[in-house]
C-alpha cells in the first residue's frame, strides 16, 4: 500500500473513569497545528466504555472527527483489548500521523500498537513539527517532504534527537504530557462523531483486573501549578517539607519534589518532578536542597524563573538557576517566608 | 519455571555522551553499567528463583563487551547468560531491537520474560511491550510487584495515580520499575562462577524466523534526522549570603521582575 493513501493527525484521546485526561487537549491543540501544515484534518480516538458523551468536548478542543470506539470490555485499561481498539482504527482509517500521550497508559499502549501495525514509534517526544527529511537535501537519497519531524530529550536529557518515520506509516509519536499547548475551548463546537467497533474476543493476551488500588489524591496537579516549591534530598526528612509547605502556602504554590524525595518515603510519587517524574513549568520554580541530577533538570528548566537553595556552591543546580542562594535552607527559606508574608499584608 | 531476563548495558550518563558521524551513539567510546531498571527486573527474577525455584537467563543484545552485563548478572545469581552481536544489527531502533530480542527468545524455552520499563540511555520504554507483541505474549508494564500463582503470575501495574493488580497466565512479559527492589550485590562464589561460566554467543543466524528487512539500523523505520548536545539557558547569579541578607538580594529580585 501507498504511503500517500495514510491521511490525517490523529489523536489517542486518554481517558480514565471517563475523564478525559488533560494530555489529549494538549495533543489536539499540537495535531491542529501539524494538519493546518499538512492540509489535512484533525481526528480523536475516543477508547472506551460509555464515553461517547466525551466527544463534544474533544471538538471544543480542536478535534474535527472523533472516532469512538465503545465497549464494554474497554471499561478499564488493559494493554489488550486497547490495543487491538486503537491498531483497529489505524487499519481502517489510515493515519499519516498517530499522537498518543506519553503517560503510563501511553508508553505501554503506543509501543504496543507501534509493533502490532508494523511502523516507528518516537517516545516522549517535546517538538513537534513538519518539514523534510533529510533535513538538507543529501546526495543518493530523495529528500522527502511533509514528514513528522519528532524532538526528544535522550541520554538522560544530556543530548536532544530529531527523529523521522520516513518509510512507515502512521508516523508515531509519543508526547510528554505538560509541554504541548491546548488551544482555548471553543464552546459549542461539534465533530463528525464516527462509531467503530472492531470485535472484541478475548484470548491469551486479555489478563485480568483482579483490584484497582487508587493512591489518596489530597495534592494538586503540579503540573497546573503556578508556582512549585521542590525539595530535594537536602531538606532532610519528611518533617521538615513543613518549611516547603509554608513557603508554598504563602505564595498561592505547591510542593513538589525530586526522585531522591519519592524513594525515602517523604513524598508521594505524583509529586516527583523529572525523567521519571513530571515535566513543569510554572512561573518560578523553587529548587531546596535539590542537587540538580540531569535527570531532575530535564523535567523543570523549562520554568520561567527559576531559584535554587543548597548549601554547595558547587551543587549543578545552580547551572540553571536564575537566582541561587548558597546557604543554609532551614535559615533561609523560614526567613524567605517571613518576608514575604509580610510583603503581601503591605497590600 | 523458566525465566529469561532482558539486560542491557547502557552508558552511564553522569559521564560524557558520544556519537557516530550517522547521529547514533558511540557506545564503544563510553563508561558502562547495567541498565538500573533491567537490574531491577533480574532481581526479581533471583527472588522468584530463591522462593519457587527457577531457572534464570538473562540475555543482552549489543557489542561484545556487553558481555560484562551477562557476567555481573551471573556473579548475582543468574545461571545463564546469552549475547546476541552482530555488526549487521547495529544501529537498531526500538522496532528492529525488539524485533532481535524476539528472534533470540524464540530459541529458548520460558514461562516468563522480564524486561526492564526503559533504559536511561534512550528512555523509551518501548522495548518490552515491542517484544511481547512480536511474540504474541501478554504484556504487563511498570510493576512495581510480582507474585507467582500456579500457572498464573499477580503483578502490580502502576499508572499515575492508582495501581492494578492484576493475574496474567504464563507465559507472559513484565516491565519491571526499579522500584521493585534493591538489587543484590553480586557473590564472592557468584563472581567465581562469572568467570567459569560459557556465555553463549549468537549473531545473525541465530534469530529465529526475522527477516532481515527488520534488523538493525536499515530495519529501523525511525531514522535519526540529527542529534546535538543540549543547549542550556546557562547559569543566572549566584550569591553566598547570609540568610537575613540573601532574603533581602532575593525580595529584591522579585521585585524588580514585578513577581511580587
Amino acid at each position: 500500500m501507498g504511503l500517500e493513501e495514510y491521511k490525517g493527525v490523529f489523536v489517542f484521546a486518554q481517558q480514565v473513569d471517563n475523564v478525559l485526561d488533560g494530555v489529549a487537549f494538549e495533543l489536539l491543540g499540537k495535531a491542529k497545528d501539524l494538519a493546518k501544515d499538512l492540509s489535512t484534518e484533525v481526528t480523536a480516538v475516543l477508547i472506551g466504555s460509555d464515553v461517547k458523551g466525551l466527544a463534544d468536548q474533544l471538538a471544543e478542543y480542536g478535534a474535527d472527527r472523533v472516532i469512538v470506539v465503545d465497549d464494554p470490555e474497554l471499561k478499564e485499561y488493559r494493554t489488550e483489548p486497547y490495543a487491538h481498539a486503537l491498531a483497529s482504527v489505524i487499519n481502517e482509517y489510515k493515519p499519516e500521523i498517530m499522537l498518543v500521550g506519553a503517560t503510563a497508559i501511553g508508553r505501554d499502549l503506543g509501543p504496543t500498537v507501534s509493533a502490532r501495525v508494523a511502523t516507528g514509534l518516537t517516545a516522549d517526544c517535546t517538538v513537534l513539527e513538519i518539514g523534510d527529511f533529510p533535513i538538507n537535501p543529501t546526495a543518493n537519497q530523495e529528500q522527502k517532504h511533509n514528514q513528522l519531524l519528532m524532538t526528544r530529550p535522550a541520554f538522560g536529557g544530556n543530548t536532544i534527537a530529531t527523529i523521522a518515520c520516513p518509510d512507515n506509516r502512521p508516523q508515531m509519536a509519543t508526547v510528554r504530557p505538560g509541554v504541548m499547548q491546548k488551544i482555548a475551548p471553543i464552546e459549542g463546537a461539534k465533530a463528525n462523531i464516527v462509531e467503530f467497533n472492531p470485535g472484541f474476543t478475548p484470548d491469551n493476551r486479555y489478563v485480568e483486573i483482579l483490584n484497582i488500588v487508587k493512591a489518596v489524591k489530597n495534592t494538586a496537579d503540579i503540573m497546573d501549578a503556578k508556582v512549585l516549591v521542590s525539595g530535594g534530598r537536602g531538606v532532610g526528612s519528611k518533617e521538615n517539607f513543613k518549611l516547603l509547605d509554608e513557603l508554598a502556602e504563602v505564595l498561592g504554590g505547591t510542593v513538589s519534589c525530586s526522585r531522591a524525595v519519592v524513594e525515602n518515603g517523604w513524598q508521594p510519587v505524583d509529586l516527583q518532578v523529572g525523567q521519571t517524574g513530571k515535566t513543569v513549568r510554572p512561573q518560578i520554580y523553587f529548587a531546596i536542597g535539590i542537587s540538580g541530577a540531569i535527570q531532575h533538570v530535564a523535567g523543570m528548566e523549562d520554568s520561567d524563573l527559576i531559584v535554587a537553595i543548597n548549601k554547595d556552591e558547587d551543587a549543578p543546580i545552580f547551572d540553571v538557576a536564575d537566582y541561587g542562594l548558597v546557604g543554609d535552607l532551614n535559615k533561609i527559606v523560614p526567613a524567605l517566608t517571613k518576608a514575604l508574608k509580610e510583603e503581601m499584608n503591605k497590600k | 519455571m523458566k525465566i529469561v531476563v532482558c539486560v542491557k548495558q547502557v552508558p552511564d550518563t553522569k559521564g560524557g555522551v558520544k556519537f557516530n558521524p550517522d547521529g547514533t551513539l558511540d557506545r564503544a567510546a563510553m563508561l558502562t553499567i547495567m541498565n538500573p531498571d533491567d537490574k531491577a527486573g533480574l532481581e526479581a527474577a533471583l527472588r522468584l528463583k530463591d522462593e519457587y525455584g527457577a531457572e534464570v537467563t538473562v540475555l543482552t543484545m549489543g557489542l561484545p563487551k556487553a558481555d560484562e552485563v551477562l557476567r555481573e548478572a551471573i556473579a548475582m545469581g543468574a545461571d545463564h547468560g546469552i549475547l546476541v552481536t552482530d555488526r549487521v544489527l547495529g544501529g537498531a531502533d526500538t522496532w528492529a531491537t525488539s524485533t532481535t530480542i524476539a528472534g533470540a527468545i524464540r530459541n529458548l524455552e520460558y514461562d516468563l520474560i522480564i524486561t526492564g520499563r526503559q533504559a536511561i540511555d534512550g528512555d523509551t520504554a518501548q522495548v518490552g511491550p515491542q517484544i511481547a507483541e512480536h511474540l504474541g505474549l501478554p504484556v504487563i508494564s511498570y510493576a512495581q510487584d510480582i507474585k507467582i500463582d500456579g500457572d498464573s503470575v499477580i503483578v502490580q501495574r502502576q499508572y499515575e495515580d492508582r495501581y492494578h493488580e492484576l493475574k496474567a497466565k504464563m507465559p507472559c512479559l513484565i516491565t519491571a520499575l526499579s522500584e521493585l527492589n534493591e538489587p543484590r550485590y553480586m557473590t564472592p562464589g557468584g563472581i567465581f562462577d562469572a568467570y567459569e561460566k560459557e556465555v553463549t554467543v549468537w549473531g545473525r543466524a541465530d534469530l529465529k524466523d526475522v527477516d532481515d528487512s527488520n534488523l538493525g539500523l536499515k530495519g529501523s523505520p525511525t531514522k535519526i534526522a540529527k542529534a546535538s548536545d543540549k543547549v542550556r539557558k546557562g547559569a543566572g547569579e549566584k550569591v553566598t549570603l547570609d540568610a537575613e541578607e540573601a532574603v533581602a538580594y532575593l525580595m529584591g529580585k522579585f521585585k524588580e521582575k514585578h513577581v511580587i
